[in-house]
């Protein structure tokens, strides 16, 4: 699970980190969500049951992965704030497109989806390096027209509905398997792509970038074209987890409103530097479901819903300050503002 | 205050005529070609825009935005920001019309800004003490706002006395009273920056915080000093719309989405997201920009979702012009490579 058992037998020359440095990235992660599922484990006992397990890994599906989507971005020195527009318009594009042509095979909705995301996140990769536009503003310029859009379209009440084959990602269980949901499938399919993605070159590539831009540039990284990378797969992540949500949650306009926030708190609580340069995507998948453990025990203790963001708030504050202490000796840029290098 | 007086611009820092900082020029250029085109397209259709009343209405439409735009300034300055400020325009919203209610008006001001000034303290100390980055530290601060906000309101509460608010409709000849505390407030941020110590340790903190510290800048207080003064412009956000609405409302800050709207206007304005340069009068050009969009639109009666797109398009196309315009701004930005 670390991501980071030393290479494999043949004699690569190239650097790999020690073994245990990434053990020692996901600790704290790792601590606070064994915590909140201690803590799951004595407010309600059944957690644990198999089925309900399942039935959390499914509800996390969604926010984990965005939050590895947002990993990239943020560790390649970035930010994305339009993954919740892009959820939005996601739900709402595929209702619309099976209003307007019922019977539409389910695929190809998802491929347009898959595609559309593909295409916001080139968008974005390509205003902030090739403009220069501070990924902050690009991504929240494309939020404004993603919402505005949307909105504009369906004049505020999305028509239509999303048919029962292409729900069933978000909400059925695989056939033969009955225990086991769909989207629990994706959620492990685009965890393992996220690890082999950032154990491959490209990945340790992308980490170098967000570390130091211009080094990396001066040894050879194509900087811009890599950035653009880690912004198509946010978009594309986006688009799965819009995907997921539709299924689960049905057709709203407001199906992917305060996702963006969600998916950057979850990959600071892992422990990633915003800036970039540092921490693993393991860590920042941990987050989303630290996260997602918090909100089903504020659920469980029956906080109201109103209060549940004050104790969220006051939680988030408080995990990444200790994790901020316990890294100090390590991280002298633990006191760094929101400073990507833009 | 006993820190040895090492400013960044040296001994005779207060007398040293600064250039300015950042593309202000480009800034109201793009205000007056937004103005223009805007001109166009309502002359296009038989509308006229060059009135005074018009003006008028941009510039009334500017002050709520423009004072938490201003506040905002001061900690995108010092390389921080703050994403707190929606809900605590809610907030201080609330508590004026709440406390004019039952004590008076002058005791509500004081204690809308009171609460203004904690919430600020709050937020910086998060930020320097505890070492939280600036973005998460005001995001919790935002969602325990929010819960506060949430927990005990469901609607308008509280009601502030006629002749308050007159801050909110009545006019000194054709200006709005209220432009003039827009006015006060951009003046005296922009004497604060330019004209004092706090203001160089503001820009010196933002520039590069390890450097300033070593130059002798008391950063963490420079810093804590620039969230409660942000604050604080976003209370007298909230003591501007309680007396425009006549009551307290708990969306009066979030409807508008003045947490990223109101750091779009400040980098609209030329400042550098990162820190250490711009200025005020930037600021006030890209709340301008916005606000004269706004009233373009109301003019030609485009759909209210539509506005968004184009301030979405319109934000990002004049960052990417000031961008490819500063030297400074490319030198920093992505391209490392080339």
């Amino acid at each position: 699970m670390t991501g980071t058992e030393p290479a494999s037998g043949a004699a690569h020359l190239r650097w790999r980190p020690a073994p245990l440095a990434g053990l020692r990235a996901v600790a704290p992660v790792l601590v606070l969500l064994v915590a909140l599922l201690v803590a799951l484990a004595v407010v309600d006992p059944g957690f644990f049951d198999p089925e309900r397990l399942l039935a959390f890994l499914r509800r996390s599906a969604p926010l984990v992965i965005l939050a590895a989507g947002q990993y990239l971005v943020i560790v390649s020195g970035g930010f994305d704030l339009s993954v919740g527009a892009v959820v939005t318009a996601g739900v709402v594009v595929a209702a619309e497109l099976f209003n307007l042509a019922p019977g539409l095979p389910w695929l190809v909705v998802v491929a347009v989806l898959l595609l559309g995301g593909l295409l916001v996140g080139v968008v974005n990769g390509i205003v902030s390096t090739v403009f220069a536009v501070p990924s902050f503003i690009a991504t929240l310029g494309m939020m404004l027209v993603l919402q505005g859009a949307v909105f504009f379209w369906t004049q505020g009440a999305p028509r239509g509905y999303l048919p029962e084959d292409y729900r069933m990602l978000g909400r059925s269980a695989v056939p033969g398997a009955e225990w086991l949901p769909w989207a629990v499938v994706v959620l492990a399919v685009v965890g393992v792509a996220a690890v082999l993605f950032m154990r491959s070159d490209t990945g340790r590539t992308l980490v170098a970038t967000g570390d130091n831009d211009v080094a990396a540039g001066l040894a050879g990284v194509r900087v811009a074209r890599l950035r653009i990378l880690a912004f198509a797969l946010s978009g594309v992540a986006a688009a799965v987890a819009a995907i997921l949500v539709g299924g689960f949650t049905g057709v709203s306009a407001q199906a992917g409103s305060g996702y963006e926030f969600q998916a950057i708190t979850a990959v600071v609580l892992g422990g990633v530097a915003l800036g970039g340069g540092r921490g693993s995507v393991v860590a920042a998948m941990a987050g989303a479901f630290s996260l997602q453990a918090l909100f089903t025990l504020l659920t469980l203790l029956g906080v109201s819903g109103a209060l549940e963001s004050a104790v969220q708030g006051v939680i988030v504050i408080t995990a990444v300050a200790v994790g901020g202490i316990s890294w100090s000796r390590r991280a002298t840029r633990t006191h760094q503002p929101v400073r990507e290098s833009v | 205050m006993t820190a040895p007086s090492v400013t960044p611009t040296g001994r005779s820092g207060a007398f040293v005529r600064l250039r300015p900082r950042g593309p202000v020029g480009v800034v109201y250029l793009a205000l007056v070609g937004v103005y223009l085109v805007g001109w166009l397209a309502v002359a296009a259709r038989g509308g006229d825009f060059v009135t005074v009343g018009n003006t008028v209405t941009i510039l009334q439409n500017s002050v709520a935005l423009g004072l938490v735009a201003v506040g905002q300034t001061y900690v995108i300055l010092a390389g921080s920001l703050d994403l707190s400020v929606a809900y605590l325009v809610s907030l201080t919203s609330l508590v004026t019309a709440q406390t004019m209610q039952t004590a008076g008006v002058v005791p509500g001001v004081l204690a809308a800004l009171a609460v203004a000034a904690v919430v600020g303290l709050a937020n910086g100390l998060v930020v320097t003490r505890l070492g939280v980055n600036a973005f998460i530290a005001t995001l919790g601060m935002a969602l325990i706002l929010r819960g506060y906000l949430e927990h005990n309101y469901t609607g308008p509460a509280g009601a502030v006395p006629t002749s308050f608010q007159h801050l909110g409709y009545d006019r000194l000849g054709p200006v709005p009273v209220s432009v003039f505390l827009l006015a006060a407030t951009v003046a005296v941020t922009w004497f604060v920056l330019r004209r004092t110590r706090l203001g160089h340790h503001i820009y010196a903190v933002g520039g590069d915080e390890e450097v300033a510290r070593l130059s002798g800048v008391p950063t963490t207080r420079t810093r804590v000093t620039a969230h409660v003064l942000c604050a604080l412009c976003a209370g007298l956000a909230g003591v501007f719309l309680a007396s425009r609405l006549g009551a307290g409302a708990p969306w009066a800050g979030t409807e508008a989405q003045y947490d990223l709207v109101s750091i779009a206007a400040v980098v609209l304005g030329g400042t550098l997201l990162a820190g250490g340069r711009g200025g005020v009068a930037g600021t006030v050009g890209g709340v301008l920009i916005l606000a004269t969009l706004d009233t373009v639109f109301d003019q030609l009666a485009v759909d209210p979702f539509f506005k968004n797109v184009v301030r979405g398009v319109v934000i990002v196309v004049a960052v990417a012009l000031y961008a490819r315009r500063g030297v400074d701004v490319r030198r920093r930005g992505m391209r490392g490579g080339s």
